[in-house]
Formats: structure tokens, C-alpha cells, sequence
């Protein structure tokens, strides 16, 4: 029994990285329905960016920089910092190759998949740049909160996994308070309805999309480096594992439904933990990919999803 | 060298194969990104048929001319009874449903004993390249026939307008059934055409990238014509080559950094292309267009 509740606290932490993914899966797709593979790259790309400032991936002279200005103890602020400049920058980068320039030239973005053969593009660039620069073998860092925990009758938290948790929780719940609130958000709501409507209503689709981008972005930078603090292990397809079953989560709660993918994503954490628990480590794509199967074909709407999104051509 | 450049081929080879499995449902409008999982049932299906019974982990004992037909057979069987509920979805979520079989087959195959689970599987009989490339030549030829039949123009039509083609006529159900399931077989074959020419299979070889990879053959290389998939196939098979081959000449420093970041120049072209060519390299309009000019030579080439 012991066993089995610290196993879903796991789960549920685990669920955590998966739930800023799988909502930044949803607000494109949402948004723009368009299923962006470049969410893996910038998850995998927030995780590198706060490796290589803590292990000296940029080289020793960056590093001594570092230790000299802020200190050794202070150089994750200065990861997470980049990490996130970096993944914002890539996002409005990504924004133009594969929604700017596509509807410009070509009317409708998502007409031809273009969106979708743009960003797997991009996922091959960002994850092949990464091995050729650090290889391809698993880059492992020391947390800088070591293994800082606390008891709760017998079962372990570990700080760190914890106020991840509620820090992923905190940001859904402020990102889906703005589009409920405020200005922004029914902008956004409103190109999500329909993207021409909204411009003739006076929204400016063309300075609101980069801004999807970037929030999806963010959140995925955010995630990566929560996963690289929280479980110090990763390589150049860390995204493609932890983004594919984010999408598994995202698909159970319903596509476009912020809050369907937080109970997705903390849904397939525990069911992960709990698989590897009872089943063992081999077999757990079978559960996950297995619920995705029969959810797609028994109710493609997922448990909360509206049945508009994600019907376009591709 | 000469080893080189046929091993390259044999590549080229099996990618073709695959990629006009993913074809023919992608001309009908259906993106498949399962293209690992169809391999998988193929290599695996051929290779447990191949093995003789008390070799381990076991097997049947067929030859090759029995193993590779009931491998194509199994994997079109597969293909035909998820292609009745995967069709049913759309656009995203077909994607994903394609994705999510691919990954339940392999975690599948991992856990199955008797295909040897996660060490891989060895095949017996081996296909060297000539058969390969013969075998290859029959596929394309075969793919191209399909899209000249009444079939065919039933696919074009239904990927160009779905409600168009049905008030023509058209049984869109039927068409893209017919169009996964064929195209599943293709994919089987080519995944048991790998398992004999390499006779060893390891279902962790066929893994997402590998589908999304053929995919991107396929998209790139174009849907509207037969000859898309294997411009796509040969010029994404030979780019990294080339470009590996262009380090090696220019040498020194930024060689060997060409040689090491050549799948970054190679994504940076797919997204290059999309800008330049959605509808992939070869379309009809550039087809008409290199036959027009022809024909317009001819005539001042008699004057």
C-alpha cells in the first residue's frame, strides 16, 4: 500500500512535465489546428539550454565566466534564463516558416500540411544541431538542489518535483484565466472560432499568432527545464519520449480543452508510473498507446474536447 | 566503394517501397504516420515464417517465396481491419491514430517471446540486391498502373474533394479502405524484404523517426503524381550522402563540421522546400509543363 501511494505520487509528479506539453500541444492545435512537432524540440531544447550552462556545455571560459559573475550556486537562474530567451526566440522563428509565410504565400496555412512538414523540418534541425554539438549520448547534470525532500507520513516528495507540480498548475491556471479575462484572451478565442471573422472584428491575427507560439513555447521550455532539474538525465530525443505521450494526455482530454489536457497529462503520468509498477518497464507503450488507439476510435472527442477541432484537411 | 554505393542503393530501394505504401493513402487524403508499425508486422511476420522450428527463438520453416507473400498477406490483413475504425477519424486525429497503432505494435513485438522479444529476430534466406531492386522496379510499376486505373482518378478525386467524388459517384469509404490497406501491404512487403536482405530485424529500428521520415519522403517528393515517392525517396536517400561526400572532398575543419551537422542542412531544406514547393517536388502542372515543352520542341526541331 505504501508502495502503491508513492508510486502515484511519482505518477503524478511525472504528470506534471507532461501537463505544460500537453497544454502547449492544445492551444496550438486550438488555435490554429495545426499538430506542431516543434513543441518536442523546444522541450528538448529548454532541457539542453540549462545542461550546458551547468555543465559546461558552452566551454570552460563560459563557465569560469559564470562562477566569476553569479556564482556556481546561482548558475541555474542563469539556465533557466536562457533557456527560455532561446526557446522564445526559436518560437517566433518556427511562427514565420510555418504559419506566416505559408498563409501569406498561400492563403490557407493548414491546406496542404505544409504547418505539420515545416515543424517536423525543424525538429530534425534543433535535435540533429544538438548531437552534432554535445553527441548523442545521455547528458546527465547534478541538480542544483540535490536531493532535497520531505516526508509526509511515509511517503517521499521530493521539493523540487513538488514545486514543479505546482508551478505547472499555477501557470495553466493563469494561462486559462487570461483567455477567459481578458482582452487578449478573447482575441485569441476569437481566431480560434475563426481566424478571418476575428480580422474583420478588428483582431490583429497577424501579431496575436506569434504570440501563441511563444506562450506554447515558453511552456515547453518551461517543462524541459523542470525536466532536466527534476530527473538530471537527457539526450537529443528526450522531447520526442516525453512529447508523444504528452499527446496521448492532450488527445484523453479533448483537443483545444486547456484543462482536459491537465487531466490528461496527469492522467498518462500515473498511468506510466503505474504500468512500469505492474507490468514492468518493457511494456509500457502498450497501456499509453493503447488508450490513445481505442479513445480515437471509440470517442475522437476525448473525455472534455469540442468536436470542431482538428477536422480540417490535415 | 562499390560496396558503398550498393549499400546505398539497397537503402534507396527499400525506402521507395515504403514510401509508395504511404503514398497511396496519402493520395487520397489519409496521412499515415504509421509506417514503423506496418514495417514491423512485415520483417517480423517474414522472418518467424523463414526460421526453421527448431532453430531458436523458433518459427515455421517456410522459404523465402512462401515467408514473403504471408508476410505481405498478414500485414495487408492487419491493415484492412484497423483501417475500418482509423478511417473513421481525420485530419489531426488519423495522424495520431496511425502514430499511436505504430507504437502499439512495437511495444507489442518487444514483449512477444516467440519472435525472440527484445534481442530481435534473425531470417534465414537472404535477398541480395538484384532481387531487391527487380522487386522494387515491380512496386513503383505497379504503383504507377494503380494511379492510371478508374481507381486511381477515385483516389485523386477524393483527396481533392471529398463531397465532389461522392456526388460523382465515387464510394469514398470503399476507395480509402482500399488505398490503406494496399498501401499497408506495400510497407509489409518492404518490411520483409529488409528482414531478408539483412536477415535480422529489431523492432527498435523502426521507430517514429523512421515513419516520420517516409512520411516527409512522400510529402515532399509530392501525392498528386505516381512519381512523387520516388523523387522524394532517391533525393532525400542521396542528400545526406552528398553532403557527407562534399565534407569528405572540401576536408579539413569545416569538412568534417558539414560531414557531422548534415541532417541539420537536411531539415533546413525541408522547411526550404515547403516554402518554394508545398505541393511537393514533382506535381501535375510540372509534369505538363516539361511534356508540353517537349512537344513544342519537336515541331521546330521538323521545320
Amino acid at each position: 500500500m505504501e508502495v502503491l501511494l508513492q508510486q502515484i505520487v511519482n505518477g503524478l509528479m511525472l504528470g506534471g512535465v507532461y501537463v505544460m506539453v500537453a497544454v502547449a500541444f492544445t492551444l496550438v492545435i486550438g488555435m490554429l489546428n495545426f499538430l506542431n512537432f516543434t513543441i518536442p524540440a523546444l522541450f528538448m531544447v529548454g532541457a539542453v539550454m540549462i545542461w550546458a550552462v551547468m555543465q559546461k556545455g558552452f566551454g570552460p571560459g563560459v563557465d569560469t565566466f559564470l562562477n566569476d559573475t553569479v556564482g556556481a550556486q546561482n548558475k541555474w537562474i542563469v539556465g533557466v534564463v536562457v533557456a527560455l530567451v532561446v526557446v522564445s526566440l526559436l518560437s517566433l522563428v518556427i511562427e514565420r516558416f510555418t504559419y506566416r509565410y505559408m498563409k501569406a504565400k498561400y492563403g490557407d496555412a493548414t491546406e496542404h500540411a505544409l504547418p505539420l512538414v515545416s515543424s517536423l523540418g525543424f525538429l530534425i534541425i534543433f535535435e540533429h544541431f544538438v548531437i552534432g554539438r554535445w553527441g548523442s549520448d545521455p547528458l546527465t547534470m547534478d541538480s542544483p538542489f540535490g536531493n532535497a525532500s520531505f516526508y509526509v507520513g511515509t511517503v517521499q516528495f521530493s521539493t523540487p518535483q513538488t514545486i514543479s507540480l505546482a508551478l505547472s498548475l499555477a501557470i495553466v491556471f493563469s494561462i486559462s484565466l487570461m483567455l477567459k479575462k481578458t482582452k487578449l484572451g478573447r482575441a485569441l478565442r476569437s481566431i480560434a472560432e475563426r481566424p478571418d471573422t476575428a480580422t474583420l472584428m478588428g483582431v490583429d491575427v497577424n501579431r496575436i499568432v506569434p504570440l501563441v507560439y511563444v506562450i506554447a513555447g515558453l511552456l515547453c521550455g518551461i517543462a524541459g527545464v523542470l525536466f532536466a532539474i527534476n530527473y538530471t538525465t537527457l539526450d537529443a530525443y528526450i522531447g520526442d519520449k516525453v512529447a508523444t505521450i504528452a499527446i496521448a494526455g492532450m488527445v484523453l482530454g479533448g483537443l483545444g480543452n486547456v484543462w482536459g489536457a491537465v487531466v490528461g497529462g496527469l492522467f498518462v503520468g500515473l498511468l506510466e508510473v503505474l504500468s512500469i509498477h505492474w507490468l514492468g518497464a518493457s511494456i509500457v507503450k502498450v497501456p499509453i498507446w493503447g488508450m490513445l488507439l481505442l479513445i480515437l476510435i471509440i470517442k475522437p472527442t476525448g473525455l472534455f474536447g469540442h468536436s470542431a477541432i482538428g477536422k480540417g484537411k490535415f | 566503394m562499390g560496396g558503398e554505393i550498393e549499400g546505398l542503393l539497397v537503402i534507396l530501394c527499400l525506402n521507395t517501397i515504403y514510401a509508395y505504401g504511404i503514398f497511396l493513402p496519402a493520395a487520397s487524403g489519409q496521412l499515415n504516420l504509421g509506417a514503423a508499425g506496418f514495417i514491423t508486422l512485415g520483417a517480423y511476420a517474414a522472418a518467424w515464417l523463414n526460421m526453421s522450428p527448431d532453430s531458436e527463438p523458433g518459427g515455421l520453416g517456410l522459404p523465402m517465396v512462401l515467408s514473403i507473400p504471408s508476410a505481405v498477406l498478414f500485414a495487408a490483413a492487419v491493415g484492412f481491419v484497423i483501417s475500418v475504425p482509423i478511417l473513421r477519424t481525420r485530419g489531426v486525429y488519423m495522424v495520431l491514430a496511425t502514430f499511436a497503432f505504430a507504437e502499439v505494435v512495437s511495444g507489442l513485438v518487444i514483449n512477444l517471446e516467440f519472435v525472440g522479444a527484445a534481442a530481435g529476430m534473425p531470417a534465414e534466406d537472404h535477398v541480395d540486391f538484384t532481387g531487391l531492386l527487380i522487386i522494387t522496379i515491380c512496386v513503383v510499376a505497379f504503383c504507377y498502373y494503380l494511379m492510371s486505373t478508374r481507381f486511381g482518378l477515385a483516389m485523386r478525386s477524393v483527396h481533392d474533394d471529398e463531397s465532389v467524388a461522392t456526388l460523382f459517384g465515387v464510394n469514398v469509404r470503399a476507395t480509402r479502405v482500399a488505398a490503406f490497406t494496399i498501401g499497408a501491404a506495400i510497407v509489409g512487403l518492404g518490411g520483409a524484404l529488409y528482414g531478408h536482405h539483412f536477415n535480422y530485424v529489431e523492432a527498435q529500428g523502426f521507430n517514429v523517426l523512421l515513419s516520420i521520415f517516409i512520411l516527409l519522403y512522400v510529402l515532399l517528393g509530392g501525392t498528386q503524381t505516381a512519381w512523387g515517392p520516388l523523387v522524394g525517396a532517391a533525393f532525400f536517400t542521396f542528400i545526406p550522402e552528398t553532403i557527407r561526400w562534399l565534407g569528405r572532398w572540401v576536408g579539413g575543419e569545416f569538412g568534417k563540421e558539414l560531414i557531422e551537422y548534415r541532417l541539420v542542412a537536411f531539415g533546413i531544406i525541408i522547411v526550404m522546400m515547403m516554402v518554394l514547393r508545398p505541393e511537393g517536388v514533382v506535381t501535375r502542372t510540372l509534369l505538363e509543363r516539361v511534356f508540353t515543352l517537349r512537344r513544342r520542341a519537336a515541331p521546330a526541331a521538323a521545320e
